[in-house]
């Protein structure tokens, strides 16, 4: 328990952690002490002088941003002497700041403006010219308008504390000193635009939002990213049925303040004019647009006969689609067609990870977890470019709290800045480095392990046994690829497993097939593929299949459909997902794109059209099903309700796990792609970085 | 030979000037052969805590311009501690009117050199640095010859005069920023970082530079550090007025006949200095202000001149002993230009890390040019002075302050040279008044 100290604000006594600083104290207390420079998790500045407060013995107003409280300190916060302090120091600040405000992104959610709202001057004193600088463009996403600028260094603090790119610095000094990129004139970075949404005003603009909207003009919905693994809460501007920005706008979720390119960028799929917005039929070798109830007919059609005469059908299902859609999917595979011919792209083994823990319930680690563990170690993965909530998380853990990091991988990361060991390991080799660093990890009070696709099968219980054997409590992540994955193996898509990992025995039926053997099987009837896209870089044996795929977007795979379901994308459903860590989290309907059903309609309507009872198929009644059925989805539902995470901890019974390493690979996207979705982001290719690299960190040049 | 800046007056109490003049000033030789570095072996005979006595009871106060008293400084620096200890030398002068830390980097560096030294075996430091600002380049190149010397002479390095005392002297030069002058912002310059204050506390004392506890003085200060050790700390207090120790070096410039460089005991009359020492204002022209110890000291009317030069007399007349830059100024003097001058000199030095200092400047100087144009209303000389109220202890590190005191003071001092200029501007036809 931390010293208490007694002091007294504005006339009341209060208790409160020696050395917290006198901000942090009256915030908890409801009294605001306006600042812009103060930013909770970053370095002090005192650079803004906003924050001046009177303290009894001492002659000079004080920076609460700065001040540790202490025992017997008296503060005043509202005196005519700070009142004027206050105004004088917004006087200061618009002396040069371009009054357009009506033009300005930030108009409406600007701190600038609330704060002279709040405690500024009616009017301007200030008749001299304004120091003036053009805008200018630092990256495709990011734009500088100097003049704007108030200095208060956020923007560099998130880059080199935050996110360690450490891209922008202060050039110049004085009145014309300014915020520049360290390449001169523009931006090489990870383009997370953490900068655009830490500046307090409207110096740092998202070139996607820029002069679009005002922000009371938009619908502000909060949901999570459809990209990676991390299940980013991002809060979706739209106006008008488009997306026309993303942030997370209140800092709640897992991610806090954080958000990737991806996430803050890469929306813009939604509204490509390549969507799919019609059912297509192949209708002599081509495919035309046809009616809804025509394609659902059709599928349903093809199913039953293929059913009635006992052909083979297989479902290669997503990464991306939400756990009542996968799960449904799977009823309607196997309890519609009594087809185990189930799979999706697997890119990290969860299933040995379980089957290997054995029934523990503690063992799995939450995003929160990275933030708070004394030690953690990384094997095989470049966080930053892969994972990059988790790399955020264990770098504030290193930064606030000094946590100790280890790092295993084949090339450079940039953990490796903070990590206090670092070994590099040939593929194939990562646990004889882990190995070595028994003695530095056993020392340690507890540990988190992440491990990427390269630890599979046998070597994840090897690893498993390791972190036993070292005697400390040890939590793992096992890395995936995309914002579903995990849910799509817990929801039992795969040919082995019934939801909640139950092998299929239970449910009488022998194991099915793989993507792999559905793909190479000649003799397939039906192959659905849902927001998939396995003919990329593979060939359909069968060529005679009837191939059905809901997609966004004609990408290779619906190229060789017969039918296609244009499908809507997470943004534009309810329903859940569960992120890396096994945190379920709730999506929330941002818009409706003209034409498209999302998959568990389509799924629901294809099974009524087949004359099959699967339970309705509203996203609420699903997820009470998961609730009550797959094993360790008896999540708390406010917590969901109320935009948390809530994980789920999928107990395991030792059943047999049926992993085929060569299966399990992760598509290896780095910041800048994202599968297929990535690929119809015009924001996202058009960084400067695309489409970035793994392994490649720039810690070691000079 | 070289040629000194001015002539000496008799009336000066030469005590760290006292080698100026003498031929080869520079050299370890002459330092040798007039008493160099007894001092120094005197201090490692009565070890640390005699001599930060002797600092104390000498009543030496910074020379850099803030005057706080040294030997406290130094008490504060804790000597068992487990990183190193620094010795750094703020050579960044940069005070307008002010130019005595170059004579004696010039004149009598080994001087300097001693007192580092000095202060090194009080902190158990084996390590110095010397700032000089950057303007001073051709000083760099000179100290490099000395530090040289000392070393291939064997009065710098492993075994110091043969003393086995370690001491190691670095030369660091500034890039041209007058806020490099503020001791923490020197310190992160000299780090390699960007010259912006740090904030306090920590103090430097404790943890300055690579955050470890650092004695960082002027060279003034340093180069008094051997003249106290030698002759006692009771010695030097008594040439100067109760707790204020010693002599300084004042630098007299502006209207007088021999602006120049003069070491005057502390609670000098200043009057006396002015027509004594320096001479006088030429042609017989009266006396209309002074600022008493560089630009950032509030200005004196001539009719508050009339008193001693120490810190607190001074202070006691609202303005500040300063670093010795001492500016006269004649009854021909605009003072709506000087406070233009002086405003401009602070907007070009703020460093902008914070608000009311980085804007405030910039439109101080804004203003002030307008009015010195004669473009204005009588409103807006009120609002300079209110302007520079709003800076007044509410910047991050002094020079918000220095910017602010000097034109507060010339606002309320001389208002009616600013009303004047509005009104020949106004009955020229040139503007409207009002």
């Amino acid at each position: 328990m931390a010293e208490l100290v007694t002091l007294t604000i504005d006339g009341a006594q209060v208790q409160a952690e020696k050395g917290a600083l006198l901000i942090d104290v009256c915030k908890a207390r409801g009294i605001e002490i306006p600042a812009f420079c103060y930013y909770e998790g970053l370095a002090l500045q005192a650079a803004c002088r906003m924050c001046l407060v009177e303290v009894e013995k001492m002659p000079k107003l004080q920076p609460g941003c700065t001040l540790p409280v202490a025992e017997g300190m008296v503060v005043k916060t509202d005196t005519p002497v700070i009142h004027e302090a206050r105004k004088s120091m917004l006087e200061f600040l618009l002396a040069n700041h371009p009054l357009d405000c009506p033009v300005c992104d930030k108009g409406g959610e600007c701190e600038l403006q609330d704060m002279t709202f709040r405690y500024g001057l009616g009017e301007s004193r200030f008749l001299e010219n304004k120091h003036h600088v053009d805008e200018q463009q630092w990256s495709p996403v990011v734009f500088f308008d100097r003049p704007r600028c108030i200095l208060c260094y956020r923007c560099v603090r998130i880059c080199d504390e935050g996110v360690g790119v450490d891209a922008l610095g202060v050039v110049q000094r004085g009145v014309v000193s300014a915020i520049a990129p360290s390449h001169g004139d523009h931006l090489e970075c990870d383009e997370c635009g953490m900068c655009i949404d830490i500046c307090p005003v409207g110096a740092l603009t998202s070139g996607m939002y820029r002069y679009k909207t005002r922000p009371w003009e938009m619908n502000h919905v909060g949901t999570i990213c459809t990209h990676c693994s991390n299940g980013c809460k991002t809060t979706l501007g739209v106006r008008g049925g488009q997306v026309i920005r993303a942030n997370n706008r209140d800092h709640s979720g897992i991610n806090g303040e954080f958000l990737c390119v991806k996430g803050r960028f890469g929306w813009d799929f939604v509204n490509s004019t390549e969507r799919a917005q019609s059912p297509m039929l192949r209708t002599n070798g081509r495919l035309e647009p046809v009616s809804w109830s025509r394609a659902l007919m059709t599928v349903a059609r093809k199913l039953n006969e293929v059913k009635q005469r006992g052909g083979r059908v297989g479902f290669i299902a997503s990464n991306h689609t939400s756990n009542e859609e996968n799960y449904y999917l799977q009823k309607l595979a196997r309890q519609g067609l009594r087809s185990n011919n189930i799979d999706h792209h697997r890119t990290g083994d969860v299933v040995t990870l379980i089957d290997a823990l054995a029934g523990r319930t503690d063992a799995l680690a939450t995003v929160a977890d990275l933030y708070a563990a004394k030690a953690s170690l990384v094997i095989a993965s470049d966080l930053a470019q892969q994972q990059p909530l988790l790399h955020f998380q264990l770098r504030a853990n290193w930064r606030h709290h000094r946590s100790r990091t280890y790092v295993v991988t084949p090339g450079p990361v940039r953990e490796r800045k903070f990590a206090v060991k670092s070994l590099h390991a040939e593929p194939g080799r990562e646990l004889d480095a882990v190995e070595s660093l028994r003695d530095d990890l056993s020392k340690e009070p507890e540990l988190v392990i992440l491990f990427g696709d390269a630890i599979q099968g046998d070597a994840v219980r090897r690893l498993v046994a390791f972190g036993d054997s070292l005697g400390i409590p040890v939590k793992y992540v096992c890395l995936l690829d995309y914002s579903n994955s995990r849910g799509a193996i817990d929801m039992g898509l795969a040919p082995g497993l019934l939801p909640g990992y139950r092998p299929v025995a239970e449910a009488g039926l022998e194991p099915g097939m793989t993507i792999a053997e559905m793909l190479a099987d000649a003799s397939l009837d039906v192959l659905w593929v849902v927001g998939a896209n396995p003919l990329r870089n593979a060939r359909l044996a069968a060529e005679n299949a009837f191939v059905v795929v809901n997609e966004m977007f004609l990408a290779e795979t619906a190229q060789r459909a017969d039918v296609i379901f244009p499908a809507a994308s997470a943004y534009e459903k309810e329903g859940t997902v569960t992120n890396v860590c096994g945190e379920v989290q709730s999506l929330k309907k941002a818009l409706k794109v003209m034409g498209a059903k999302t998959d568990l309609e389509i799924f629901g309507l294809v099974a009524a059209e087949m004359g099959i009872d699967l339970g309705p198929f509203q996203p609420g009644a699903v997820f009470e099903e998961i609730r009550r059925e797959v094993r360790g989805y008896n999540v708390s539902l406010p917590v969901i309700a109320t935009g948390g995470a809530a994980q789920s901890v999928p107990l395991n019974g030792r059943v047999p796990a049926l992993t085929r390493a060569e299966l399990i690979q992760s598509a290896r996207d780095t910041l800048f792609t994202s599968g297929t979705l990535g690929r119809y982001s015009k924001n996202l290719t058009s960084v400067l970085e695309h489409p970035g690299k793994l392994y490649a960190s720039g810690i070691e040049t000079p | 030979m070289k040629i000194l800046y001015n002539e000496p007056s008799p009336l000066e109490t030469r005590v760290l000037s006292r080698r100026f003049g003498l031929e080869n000033s520079e050299r370890l030789d002459t330092y040798l052969a007039t008493g160099g570095f007894e001092a120094f072996r005197k201090a490692l005979e009565i070890g640390p805590d005699q001599i930060i006595s002797e600092v104390k009871t000498s009543a030496l106060r910074g020379r850099g311009g803030a005057g706080f008293p040294t030997g406290m400084k130094w008490s504060f620096v804790p000597r068992n501690h487990p990183k190193p200890r620094y010795i750094i030398v703020n050579a960044d002068e940069s005070e307008p009117g002010t130019c005595k830390d170059r004579l004696l980097m010039e004149y009598d560096p080994y001087q300097l050199l001693e007192g580092m030294l000095i202060a090194g075996i009080a902190v158990d430091s084996r390590k110095g640095y010397i700032y000089v600002r950057g303007e001073y380049r051709y000083l760099i190149t000179h100290l490099e010859r000395v530090v040289e010397e000392a070393y291939s002479r064997g009065y710098l390095g492993k075994n110091v005069a043969g003393t086995g005392f370690e001491f190691d002297v670095y030369l660091h030069s500034g890039a041209g920023a007058y806020e490099c002058g503020e001791e923490t912002a020197l310190l992160d310059s000299l780090e390699g970082k960007r010259g912006i204050p740090r904030m306090k506390p920590p103090f430097p004392a404790v943890s300055g530079a690579w955050q470890s506890p650092t004695l960082l003085n002027n060279v003034e200060t340093f180069s008094a550090v051997p003249h106290i050790i030698l002759n006692g700390g009771q010695w030097f207090a008594g040439l100067g007025t109760p707790k204020n120790g010693g002599t300084r070096l004042v630098c007299i410039s502006g209207h007088v006949n021999k602006p120049g460089v003069y070491e005057l005991p502390l609670g000098y009359p200043m009057l006396k200095a002015i027509y004594e020492v320096a001479g006088g204002i030429p042609g017989g022209r009266k006396l209309k202000a002074v600022i008493p110890g560089g630009s950032s000291c509030p200005v004196l009317r001539a009719a508050e001149c009339d008193l001693a030069m120490d810190y607190d007399s001074l202070a006691k007349a609202g303005s500040m002993l300063g670093s010795g830059g001492m500016v006269v100024m004649d009854e021909t003097t605009d003072m709506v230009r000087a406070a233009l001058r002086i405003m401009a000199f602070y907007q070009h030095e703020s460093c902008g890390w914070c608000i009311p200092c980085r804007e405030g400047t910039a439109w101080l100087r804004k203003m002030l040019a307008r009015l010195d144009a004669g473009i204005g209303t009588p409103a807006d000389i009120d609002l300079v002075g209110e302007l520079s109220k709003n800076m007044l202890g509410r910047t991050f590190c002094a020079l918000g302050d220095a910017a602010a005191m000097p034109t507060i003071s010339i606002v309320e001092k001389f208002r009616d040279e600013f009303e004047a200029k509005l009104q020949s501007y106004a009955a020229a036809g040139l503007v409207q008044v009002g």
